[in-house]
């Protein structure tokens, strides 16, 4: 199973910092694996910042994009994030409107694999459908977003985010504010943090909160003010207009007034809270301007930034096994 | 036609189980006791159990291999068909589709289609063979239409084969709301919805006077109204298959489509009502669902993948698990798995008694084997049970006082 351990002082003699052949979901990780991905995205963000931003441990590698729904900013994240590690980068992008999009699954990954990629990202709306393909191929696949199960280079690049911002992320209080239902954000955030010992919160109209999410290790709240309070971190996920129209919830302007984010609201959370918002942003639904381009304590925009970090951090530790990486052949 | 004699065996009827030998002739069951094997066939079954062939009520597919390995000797088929089973010609053909080696009993489709608006011509179809109507993989959404129909049956007396979930409130959902669902970010519904379903049939029973089985009842609140309803006198009979019995929806694992059934699998605790609804007397059948799908309606996202699991081979030895562990003994097991079927359908068989057809199986109840869609006679291997170590072996299916290989 796990490769012998690298030369690392970070972890106890003999453990792996990442044992795993994927990164399918946050689920599954250890809170040091978890650590170890931040860790190893610092130097990433260093170097983004440089003008030279390049390196070449991925290069003559291929990595393939694979998205079969659409995406402009976690696609472009990916492209760049292996372009500036050398990788050769192509981008897939398959409609997914055709009927029988399962059909076709399972024969795309075969042909990815017989085109002999050395890393895939995928993103898809049907949960599982990555994991699925995981299981076909011979290299290591990346969950860019599956369905409404987990989309763990987000998680990761929020939790990178509230680590420089906050010092730490343990002990912190995170408010998960929107139709957590339908996120897949909502559940990969909760697992990392949660795993890494923050006190986290869902907030939701009670018809987009999932079933049993206490279990999930969160306190859930249907009032976004008693949820807010004396939070430390304040994390808004988008909610698609499709639902606001009676479905779920009975309107834009209903959802705005009970949970939407504005000044007056986020001065329940914490003097210093953070805002975030995985984007695209509704502006004027979950989010006012005010609050979204506040520079004091919106970090929206770093966590596109964080985002670039953690996905050059993901794709070189992931092919370190393929590229025999002293320690993790 | 000559005699068979099937000798050492323990033989399950109605009243116990008692050492004899079972003499057939002429495809019934002549003698149970002492038998003269001069000049006779005979079959030594060594101390297995003889039992009634199972009559399985509710099978999605005609899958004789399955059937045979399963012990199962007749098998009353789901409308739900390449072309729903509407039609007398339909009904007709597949009645004659499994003769001689399993008796294929076809339920005529409740409406046109199978679209729950307007009423096939059951009873026609009665005529051509069908033991019963059923509203196939869904229920009849429209309580006009289904009032209509219990209406209907009650006067031409046909059992009404229904299935329970509101449509609405189940909606595209492939999970029970639970901590899995949620985990995986799957779409659920509320397992209210069966009751919800079960609760107006119940009242359109009692209204009407028609029989209703629901096919599959998994839930508490479920078992509780019908519970209830058997209890003030109302036709209701209700059915199970072992998944719901031995598996609850921690078996969905990491999106095993194989898992994916119809109704969706449940909590622990309605898991353990319908242990309860079986050890009390609740549950009148113990069916397979047997639903073969191959992998290109299951190698797919857990959502796309079609529901239901090929159950026909593992029936026997998953509901043998319930006489081990003390919920009901031997006979009331095959009186689940067979007498009571027949009965409902108005079927002959389900019972070894002098002059009932002879439709047997040989069963080594405690042979153990380890469940393997990959080995199974069935036409596909989509068993949520695989690996699953069993007991419980069928030696030789009998049907019509014909071995069966």
């Amino acid at each position: 199973m796990a490769a012998s351990a690298p030369p690392t002082p970070h972890w106890p003699h003999g453990v792996h910092p990442f044992p795993h052949r994927h990164l399918t979901g946050i689920a599954g990780l250890k809170a040091h694996e978890i650590t170890f991905l931040l860790d190893e995205a610092e130097q990433w963000v260093t170097m983004n910042r440089a003008r030279t931003k390049h390196d070449d441990r991925l290069a003559s590698l291929t990595q393939i994009n694979a998205f079969f729904e659409n995406s402009t900013r976690t696609l472009l994240s990916f492209e760049i994030a292996g372009k500036r590690l050398g990788a050769d980068v192509v981008n897939m992008h398959a409609a997914t409107s055709s009927v029988k999009k399962g059909e076709t699954l399972i024969d795309t990954a075969v042909t990815l694999n017989a085109m002999r990629a050395d890393v895939i990202v995928i993103r898809h709306d049907a949960s599982g459908a990555v994991q699925l393909i995981a299981d076909k191929v011979d290299c290591p696949v990346l969950n860019a977003g599956d369905g409404r199960h987990e989309h763990p280079t987000q998680a990761l690049l929020d939790a990178l985010t509230i680590r420089r911002r906050k010092g730490g992320i343990a002990g912190l209080r995170v408010a998960i504010c929107g139709d957590v239902l339908h996120s897949r954000v909502a559940r990969s955030n909760i697992l990392c943090l949660g795993t890494l010992g923050a006190e986290v919160r869902v907030v939701a109209p009670p018809t987009l909160m999932p079933a049993a999410i206490d279990r999930m290790g969160v306190r859930a709240f249907t009032d976004l003010d008693a949820g807010l309070d004396g939070a430390e971190v304040v994390m808004m996920l988008r909610l698609q207009r499709e639902r606001m129209a009676g479905g779920f919830v009975p309107s834009e302007r209903e959802y705005h007034a009970f949970w939407g984010l504005d000044p007056e609201r986020l001065s329940r959370a914490a003097p210093d809270a953070l805002v975030m918002h995985p984007g695209p942003m509704n502006r004027g639904v979950e989010i006012t301007s005010s609050v979204a381009d506040d520079p004091a304590r919106s970090a929206i925009t770093e966590q596109v930034e964080m985002g670039v970090a953690v996905r050059m951090a993901c794709l070189d530790v992931l092919t370190r096994r393929r590229r025999g990486v002293e320690g993790w052949a | 036609m000559s005699r068979l004699v099937i000798t050492n065996g323990r033989v399950v009827t109605a009243a116990g189980i008692e050492s004899a030998a079972v003499t057939i002739e002429a495809g019934r069951i002549a003698a149970i006791g002492a038998a003269d094997v001069e000049g006779a066939a005979v079959i030594d079954a060594k101390g297995a159990l003889v039992a009634p062939g199972l009559v399985d009520l509710g099978v999605f597919a005609i899958d004789l291999p399955a059937f045979t390995a399963g012990g199962i000797t007749r098998a009353a088929l789901m409308p739900d068909q390449s072309r729903p089973l509407d039609d007398l010609a339909l009904i007709q053909r597949a009645a004659a589709a499994g003769k001689p080696q399993v008796w294929i009993h076809p339920m005529a489709a409740a409406t046109r289609g199978l679209e729950g608006a307007e009423l096939a011509e059951v009873g026609l179809m009665k005529r051509g063979g069908a033991c019963a109507i059923a509203t196939g993989r869904g229920r009849i959404a429209n309580s006009g239409v289904m009032y209509r129909l219990l209406a209907y049956a009650a006067a031409i007396d046909m059992v009404v084969v229904v299935h329970a979930e509101d449509e609405g409130l189940v909606g595209n959902a492939v999970a029970t709301d639970s901590e899995i669902a949620t985990r995986l970010g799957l779409a659920s519904a509320p397992a209210v919805g069966e009751a919800m379903a079960i609760a107006r049939d119940i009242a359109l029973a009692e209204e009407t006077g028609a029989h209703v089985h629901f096919r599959q009842v998994t839930t508490a609140a479920g078992f509780a109204l019908v519970r209830a309803a058997k209890a003030r006198g109302v036709r209701v009979t209700c059915g199970i298959t072992p998944a719901h019995l031995l598996l609850s929806d921690t078996a969905i694992g990491a999106f095993r489509t194989f898992a994916r059934l119809s109704p969706a699998l449940r909590g622990e605790d309605d898991r353990k009502a319908a242990l309860a609804a079986v050890a009390d007397g609740t549950v009148d059948v113990i069916c397979s669902g047997h639903d073969p799908r191959g992998p290109e309606a299951k190698r797919l996202p857990y959502a796309d993948a079609d529901p239901g699991m090929a159950g026909a081979e593992t029936l026997l030895a998953l509901s043998l698990a319930l006489v081990r562990d003390g919920l009901i003994d031997l006979p009331r097991l095959f009186t689940l798995l067979a007498a009571t079927p027949a009965k409902l359908l108005q079927l002959p068989g389900g019972a070894i008694a002098v002059g009932e057809e002879a439709d047997l199986v040989i069963v080594d109840p405690d042979a153990p084997w380890i469940i393997d869609g990959e080995r199974f006679a069935a036409s596909a291997g989509n068993t949520p049970f695989e690996g699953l170590p069993v007991q419980g072996k069928v030696i030789r299916t009998i049907k019509g006082g014909y071995p069966q290989t």
